[in-house]
């Protein structure tokens, strides 16, 4: 038989002015299985404790109910309490009559006996409570970085400094990302590659990161503090432990192809390096494009190789490693505009780009060294046009989001058009202008005084006539048509999520919303936590953001995961759903209810008669079960139980509120 | 059916632990006053209540019945209260085809910070159902023993 104390708080006069604390506690020598009852002024306090912990020992108890302020406040700290004594601290049930009673009621004689009704109701499930015991996982120190631009890097960078093991995986045969791309950043146009490319290096050379390019993850497997990730190493066909990253290869490869580094304005070698800054510094073969990879004639590159590093055999590798966290960082890829924007041609005009395009044109680094020139023809443009929100905030055609950065890079290529051409003309077509960031405002001011010529307005279409691209629009402030002979067209399009995405999402169990940007555990107090205990997001891949944001993500994702790692375990909690497997039919309907995973179907051996049978039954991965119990009310035969809210405690506690 | 002059309803509130049970103290924490015949069980989701609960709430004398969760969108385990969404949608559907006034459950989305929707919400519930007098059907018998007891 069960002996139940209850105890009952006065918390000052909070609780007892309202509530007649004495008729609670001798109201509740009257419920079934208890036999202690008592009032105290703070039974949160330390003499509070003590005398609860000595009542258990006097009274033989074997659990308690408190009647107190919300279990929110100090299930906790009771629970801590119980730890010292004979009672599991889960033997534990507390009646919120402070919160929930006594503050919100005025009436003493309502009030005290809906808190008869609480402590009735909590002595009824504490009858059925059960001992639980917390478990603890051990933590494998390292951390997997998905994604090697400059949110991964950051991101990998900072938790390697701290002392851990860093696994970074780019599906690209160098790491950068896209702001590798760009030539300057705004507001302080200090050249992007000068800034990015000593971090790269730093990766690369730093003792705790492993970096793994052309990888990508194959499969995830296990729980916070043990994940088990397979990575697919692809093919390099070039041997990176001997290469010296010459680059003689690259000279007399016959083929040719469009590169994407380049975004289409440049051709590359079916060998060689993405761009000249690549880390690792080492060619790899496109199979898509080499010659003796698709028809087995040339072979050129491995003749030429001093070293003999070519081995066109290479296959792809799987790897399978352990980490204890893992952060998501995969950034983003522009819309692809030409089938939504017919009307700006849709890719026929070659002198229609894309913002990333104009960054290509406008590095020096990239094909045209600098010089802003027309791809069509190769001269310098005069009239160039700029137009914002191409895909973004434009639900009917591309996204309802803003993309965020575009306003800042807009101006910023409106200025460096103005800088590198004399007498150049530059129209701005926008919706808003919006730069909410420390001397964004002052920078697009600065634009604007050049001589960038704002239109708040939409182009509505744009047609070649006699060598130039008219641009027709409307200047919405002035209600009128307008039209510019544009030599240059430079779409700023909206950022949606990288290729892949919802894929992987699905395979570390994170959530993504429409768009198919990662959702974070909570948008303003979880920024860079995901629904998966121990899977963190930094960068694009969360929403829009331009780099100084991904930065401090970046270094927010990181910290969290040292936080994490510098556990060497983790307690996990008892109050997780478990599985009767005699009743369970096996139907897997809970599988799909899970919204973590953490459920799988496995067979059993179970005796049936004389024999032994398989048995297909739900399993429940204590590691990644958090407790929401939407499984128990999914389960047809209802043997799966949340323990600490199972099906008949909280129907017992129904049950005595309707006496 | 003659009520009696003093008839308080016993009105039963499952409440998610992340949201709803946190409004229904900062309710209480910024002094709100709601009548006293609602009757809060923590839940840790609102998709932990089984279409059982309510039946069993109605069996057993509640007057009225509610659950409450997380904004959509908004829960704390991602996806629960779709699923309390669904059930509930049809929970109600079921109640009415058996006789239940669909007022006697209700259904609400209430965040963390929304305490003043949870005093609206619980007064005006509690009104509605009072209203309305004691719940008859699914009732089980009034066993006359009880009494003798």
């Amino acid at each position: 038989m069960s002996r139940v104390g209850v105890f009952v708080c006065h918390c000052g006069t909070n609780i007892a002015q309202t509530v007649d604390v004495e008729r609670v506690a001798e109201a509740a020598k009257s419920f079934p299985g208890v036999v202690y009852s008592s009032t105290y002024k703070y039974m949160c306090s330390e003499p509070g404790q003590a005398m609860i912990k000595e009542t258990i020992e006097k009274e033989n108890l074997d659990r308690i109910v408190i009647c107190s302020c919300t279990p929110r406040m100090h299930e906790v700290t009771f629970r801590k309490m119980l730890k010292g004594t004979k009672i599991n601290p889960y033997q534990l049930e507390i009646a919120n009559i402070r919160e929930q009673c006594s503050w919100v009621h005025t009436d003493k004689e309502k009030a005290t006996e809906k808190a008869i009704n609480l402590a009735r109701m909590s002595v009824a499930k504490v009858l059925l409570n059960e001992p639980l015991h917390t478990s603890s996982i051990p933590i494998t120190k390292r951390a997997l970085v998905i994604g090697g631009g400059i949110a991964g890097i950051q991101a990998a960078l900072d938790i390697a400094d701290a002392g851990h093991e860093v696994v970074l995986v780019e599906k690209e045969s160098s790491i950068g990302g896209k702001m590798a791309m760009l030539d300057k950043t705004f507001p302080t146009l200090d050249c992007s590659a000068c800034i990015s490319t000593p971090k790269m290096v730093d990766v690369s050379q730093h003792p705790n990161i492993t970096l793994m390019t052309s990888s990508e993850i194959e499969s995830v497997g296990g729980y916070v503090g043990n994940f088990d990730v397979t990575i697919r190493q692809k093919a390099k066909y070039v041997n990176h432990d001997i290469c010296t990253g010459c680059g003689l290869c690259e000279t007399k490869c016959p083929t040719k192809v469009i590169s994407e580094f380049n975004q289409g304005l440049a051709k590359r070698p079916a060998i060689g390096k993405m761009y000249a800054q690549a880390v690792p510094a080492k060619p790899v073969i496109d199979p898509n494009a080499c010659r003796k990879l698709i028809d087995g004639k040339c072979g050129l590159c491995a003749k030429l190789c001093p070293l003999g590093c070519i081995n066109f055999e290479d296959e792809d590798k799987l790897v399978t490693e352990k980490f204890g966290a893992i952060v998501v960082a995969t950034g983003y890829q522009l819309i692809e505009w030409g089938e939504l924007y017919p009307e700006y041609g849709g890719g026929k005009y070659k002198d229609v780009i894309t913002g990333l395009q104009f960054e290509r044109l406008v590095n020096a680094s990239g094909p045209s060294e600098g010089h802003i020139l027309r791809p069509s023809d190769n001269t310098e443009p005069k009239t160039i046009v700029i137009i914002k929100c191409v895909g973004s905030r434009d639900p009917k055609k591309g996204k309802s989001y803003c993309s965020r950065a575009c306003c800042m890079y807009g101006a910023k290529h409106a200025h460096q058009i103005l800088d590198k051409i004399p007498g150049a003309k530059v129209v701005t077509f926008y919706i808003d202008v919006r730069t909410p960031g420390k001397n964004y405002e002052e920078f697009y001011d600065n634009t604007r005084h050049d001589g960038a010529i704002y239109v708040r307005g939409r182009v509505s279409k744009i047609y070649e006539e006699d060598g130039k691209l008219i641009c027709l629009g409307e200047d919405s402030l002035l209600a009128r048509k307008v039209a510019v002979k544009a030599d240059m067209v430079v779409l700023e399009t909206a950022m949606v999520p990288a290729v892949g995405i919802r894929e992987l999402a699905g395979m570390l169990g994170i959530a993504v919303d429409n768009h198919g940007w990662v959702t974070e555990a909570h948008p303003k107090l979880r920024p860079v936590e995901t629904q998966t205990g121990g899977v963190f997001l930094c960068g694009v891949c969360q929403g829009p953001k331009d780099i100084p944001d991904t930065v401090a993500q970046a270094g927010a994702a990181a910290s969290k995961v040292i936080g994490l790692l510098n556990k060497d375990s983790m307690e996990t909690s008892p109050m997780i759903s478990k599985v009767d497997e005699s009743k369970c039919a096996g139907c897997g309907f809970c599988v799909k209810m899970c919204p973590y995973k953490a459920i799988t179907l496995e067979d059993i051996d179970v005796r049936q008669g004389p024999k032994t049978v398989k048995k297909t039954v739900a399993k429940i991965n204590g590691g990644l079960c958090q407790g929401c119990g939407a499984c128990n009310v999914a389960c047809r035969t209802g043997c799966i139980e949340l323990l600490g809210f199972k099906n008949n405690q909280i129907l017992e506690e129904v049950d005595s509120l309707c006496l | 059916m003659s009520v009696k002059e003093n008839w308080e309803p016993k009105i039963l509130a499952f409440c998610c632990n992340w949201c709803t049970y946190t409004g229904a103290d900062l309710a209480g924490l910024n002094r709100m006053k709601y009548p006293e015949n609602v009757h809060v069980i923590r839940v840790p989701c609102s998709s932990r209540v089984n279409p059982q609960f309510i039946i069993r709430a109605f069996q057993k004398g509640c007057d009225g019945v509610m659950v409450c969760g997380c904004h959509p969108g908004d829960c704390h385990y991602a996806t629960g209260n779709y699923y309390t969404r669904r059930r509930f949608m049809l929970m109600k559907r079921l109640l009415e085809h058996n006789g239940i006034d669909p007022n006697r459950f209700v259904c609400r989305w209430i965040s963390g910070a929304e305490a003043a929707k949870f005093r609206d919400v619980v007064t005006q519930v509690s009104n509605q159902i009072k209203a309305m007098g004691p719940n008859e059907k699914f009732r089980e018998p009034y066993y006359l023993e009880k009494e003798a007891e």
